[in-house]
Formats: structure tokens, C-alpha cells, sequence
């Protein structure tokens, strides 16, 4: 198959990119036009319209990364593993985009860039457990050996989660302070909700490009890399072969 | 040889390495001392409000003379090849990693033995209370329990000192703020809320472990 094949002009990518970004398009008249001005906030609440989908796809993400690592140790295939790896790298985006979409909602409306609270104190270790997750594929040589690290750290970041979660909030409200975090407040008017759902939609469908793309990504890069080794391989057995 | 035996049988070589060479246990101490005296400097140590930062920089003390340990423990045993000589063992890998923990916990433990009644005379704190030693063995369970199956994957990457703290600070959090916390309870005599502690570090403990005894085996395959 040729590049260009594999890559932006196949259909299945093609009908992917085109109804993401119509969904995205859509989604972005949404949250600027057709919701309405809060009235407590103003035009600064419109940012959570971005904010909420992007925790979706990072915690999405992360879940895939968890079931593809288990299917990983159990079958030893390494589509898993591209699997995981695609995920993986989308989810650590949008968890960054997530901290630092909300750093920029919370400076304005809680008058602080960071407040230690469960949720975003999860997010934050979320991050460094993935960050450790590259970290760990990185300095292993081995390939086979690196896919079963990550796997086991894929899975032990992604059971840690709610027990972390737990622990901060405990720890938390054991700390009297003021709740600037509470999010209650009324209930959203339907059109809000609307713009929530098409930007959930758009984001999700974004979400499966990239995976689409990542993935033909990782698969091409693995057959590169047995290319070279078998090169590799053919290139010193020829160099025996003078000297013997 | 049954189960138990061969856990021990583990845990024995490791402890008559350690009385033989002294590369561990003396390191630790050192580190950790060092560590609590450091950060009187760092905090003001001499007022009430000092048994939160006492149980903070105790704790900082431990898991920094942990990971150490932990890191040592495992180059040790790769780079005199003896980590293979027990992998060829016909011994169930997570017998392995059980009788590793339990040596691992033992030398961390001793490490505290030793630095608790220096931290207590240093910045005056009650610190004979049975209570806390519940904590600090739980608290070491957890961190060692982790400690162990990271300190192994850390040893065969590129750049095994950054990647143990890299993978267990973030992982061993809940058990951090758990320890902490019991510890500043018990440091401040505010014992009504500390079994809710005590218990979801025990809870985790149980989860940490169980999750590293069964993934084990798939880290020390080859």
C-alpha cells in the first residue's frame, strides 16, 4: 500500500476527518453563538464547553489505555500495544489541555490558577503517571520488554485513579476552607446543554482520528523498525559471510 | 520446599548480604538523618504547629531512604548476575516477589527503628506510641510493596535512578497522604479520626500488593 494510501486518502480516514470536522464546526458556533452569555460568569463559562469534553477524551483515553494493556499481557499481540501506545499519546494531550483549560477558567472565577482539590489533584498525578508511561518506553531498549512495562504501568496508573481520587478528597475535607470549588450552581438551560452534547460529539469523533491516524502511525513505525532489524540482520550475516 | 520456605529462604540470602556487605541498611540510615535534619531548616521546627511538618519530613526521610534502598537492592542483585540465578530457580515468581518485598521491608524498617527516636529527642515529639508503628509498618508495606515491582522495571531501562521515583511518587500518593496524615494524628494526640486512616491505608496496602504480586510475573518474564 502507498503512503498516501494508508494515510489521509483512505475512505474510512477521509469519513472520519470530514464528519469531525463538520461536528467540530458546528460545535464551535454553538458555544460562541448559540448558547446563551451566563449570567454570573459571562463570556468566560464558555470555555467549559471545551473543558468538559476534553476531560471525556483524556479520561476515554486512559480507560482505552487500561484494556488494551491488559489484552496486551494476555495475548501478546502487538496491535494491542499500538492500541495503547495511540491512546495513550492522545490522552496525555488532552489531560494537558484539560489543566490548563481549567487553570484558565479558575484564575477569573475562583481568583486562583490552581486550587488542591480532589479532581484537579487527580488530573495532575493522572499526568505524571502517563508521563511516566513515555518515560518508561523510552529508556528501554528492548521493545517487547518496553510494551510489557508500559502495560503494567498502563494498568496500575489507570486502577490508581479513583484511589487516589479518594485519598485527596479525604485529606481535603478533613482541611476546613472555603468551597470556591463547588461546582452546583443552577441547573443549565437547554440550549447550554445542547452545545454540551454537540461539542461531546465533536470531540469524541475527533478523538476516533486521531486514534485512526495514530494508529496506521504506530503500525507503519513497527514495520519500519522490523525492516531495519531484519536489514540489520541480513547485512552482519553477509559480513560473516567475507570473513568465514 | 513449601511456599513460606521458599519466601524466607529469600528474604535470608538478602539479609546475609546485607550483614556481609553493609551497602544498604548504612546508606539509608545516613540518607534519612541527614534528610530530618535538613529540613529543620526548611521549616520551623520549634512550634506548635510542628508535629504537621514532623510527620511531612519524617515521611519525606522514609520514602527518599526507600527509594534508595530499593534502587541499590535491585542494581546489587543485576549487577552480580544473582537477580537470574533466582529467576532460574524453580520457584513461583511470586514467591519472588514476596520474599523481595519482605527483605525490602525489613531493611526500610530497621532504617526507621533507628531514625524514629532521633526524630522524636530532635524536635520533641511523642513519639513512643504503638499507634505509630502500626502506621509506619503499613505505610512501609505500601511503599515497598510498590517499590519493589518498580524498582525491578526501573533496573533494566537506560536511566534506572530517575525512572524509580518517576513511576512510584505518582502511583504511591494515596499511600503517602494516608501515612502522613495517621502520623500527624498520632504525633498531635487527635486519635478520634485516625483508625479511618489507619484502615484506608490498610485498604490500599491490600490493593498496591495484590496488584503487584499478580503483574510481577509479567515484569520478570525474561
Amino acid at each position: 500500500m502507498s503512503p498516501g494510501g494508508r494515510f489521509g486518502n483512505s475512505p474510512t480516514g477521509l469519513a472520519l476527518a470530514i464528519s469531525a470536522g463538520v461536528t467540530m464546526i458546528i460545535a464551535l458556533y454553538m458555544m460562541f453563538l448559540y448558547a446563551p452569555q451566563d449570567s454570573v460568569q459571562g463570556p468566560v463559562q464558555r470555555v467549559f464547553y471545551l473543558h468538559l469534553p476534553m476531560a471525556w477524551i483524556a479520561y476515554l483515553a486512559f480507560f482505552i489505555v487500561f484494556v488494551a494493556s491488559i489484552a496486551y499481557l494476555i495475548k501478546r499481540n502487538r496491535r494491542w500495544d499500538q492500541v495503547a501506545r495511540s491512546s495513550a499519546e492522545v490522552g496525555l494531550v488532552f489531560t494537558t489541555l484539560v489543566i490548563i483549560t481549567g487553570s484558565l477558567w479558575g484564575r477569573p472565577i475562583w481568583g486562583t490558577f490552581w486550587e488542591w482539590d480532589a479532581r484537579l489533584t487527580t488530573t495532575l498525578i493522572l499526568w505524571f503517571i502517563y508521563l511516566g508511561y513515555f518515560m518508561i518506553r523510552a529508556y528501554v531498549s528492548d521493545q517487547e520488554r518496553a510494551m510489557r512495562y508500559a502495560a503494567v504501568v498502563g494498568i496500575i496508573g489507570f486502577i490508581d485513579v479513583p484511589i487516589i481520587h479518594m485519598s485527596v478528597r479525604w485529606w481535603r475535607t478533613l482541611h476546613p476552607e472555603p468551597i470556591v470549588t463547588q461546582s452546583g450552581g443552577p441547573a443549565m438551560p437547554d440550549s447550554m446543554l445542547y452545545t454540551m452534547g454537540v461539542a461531546l460529539l465533536a470531540f469524541t469523533l475527533f478523538f476516533v482520528y486521531l486514534m485512526y491516524q495514530k494508529m496506521l502511525l504506530e503500525q507503519t513505525k513497527d514495520e519500519l523498525s522490523d525492516y531495519n532489524l531484519a536489514e540489520a540482520d541480513r547485512q552482519a550475516d553477509a559480513a560473516e559471510g567475507v570473513t568465514a | 520446599m513449601r511456599n513460606l520456605d521458599k519466601i524466607l529462604a529469600i528474604v535470608w540470602k538478602d539479609l546475609l548480604t546485607e550483614v556481609r556487605s553493609r551497602e544498604l541498611v548504612v546508606g539509608m540510615l545516613v540518607f534519612a538523618m541527614l534528610t530530618i535534619v535538613t529540613f529543620n531548616f526548611a521549616f520551623d521546627l520549634t512550634g506548635v504547629e510542628r508535629a504537621p511538618s514532623g510527620a511531612g519530613a519524617l515521611w519525606v526521610a522514609f520514602i527518599f531512604a526507600s527509594l534508595l534502598g530499593l534502587g541499590r537492592a535491585v542494581a546489587l542483585e543485576r549487577d552480580k548476575g544473582s537477580f537470574d540465578g533466582l529467576l532460574l530457580a524453580p520457584v513461583d515468581r511470586g514467591m519472588i516477589y514476596l520474599g523481595k518485598l519482605l527483605g525490602n521491608v525489613i531493611f526500610i524498617v530497621a532504617v526507621q527503628l533507628v531514625t524514629i527516636p532521633v526524630f522524636g529527642a530532635l524536635y520533641d515529639l511523642p513519639v513512643y506510641q504503638p499507634m505509630l508503628f502500626v502506621v509506619l509498618f503499613l505505610g512501609t508495606l505500601g511503599i515497598a510493596g510498590l517499590g519493589t515491582l518498580f524498582s525491578v522495571m526501573a533496573a533494566s531501562t537506560r536511566a534506572r535512578e530517575v525512572m524509580l521515583p518517576v513511576l512510584l511518587f505518582p502511583v504511591a500518593l494515596p499511600v503517602v497522604i494516608s501515612t502522613v496524615r495517621a502520623t500527624t494524628l498520632i504525633l498531635t494526640d487527635r486519635t478520634d479520626a485516625l483508625m479511618q486512616w489507619v484502615n484506608l491505608l490498610a485498604a490500599f496496602d491490600v490493593i498496591f500488593l495484590t496488584i503487584a504480586f499478580l503483574v510481577f510475573d509479567r515484569v520478570v518474564e525474561d
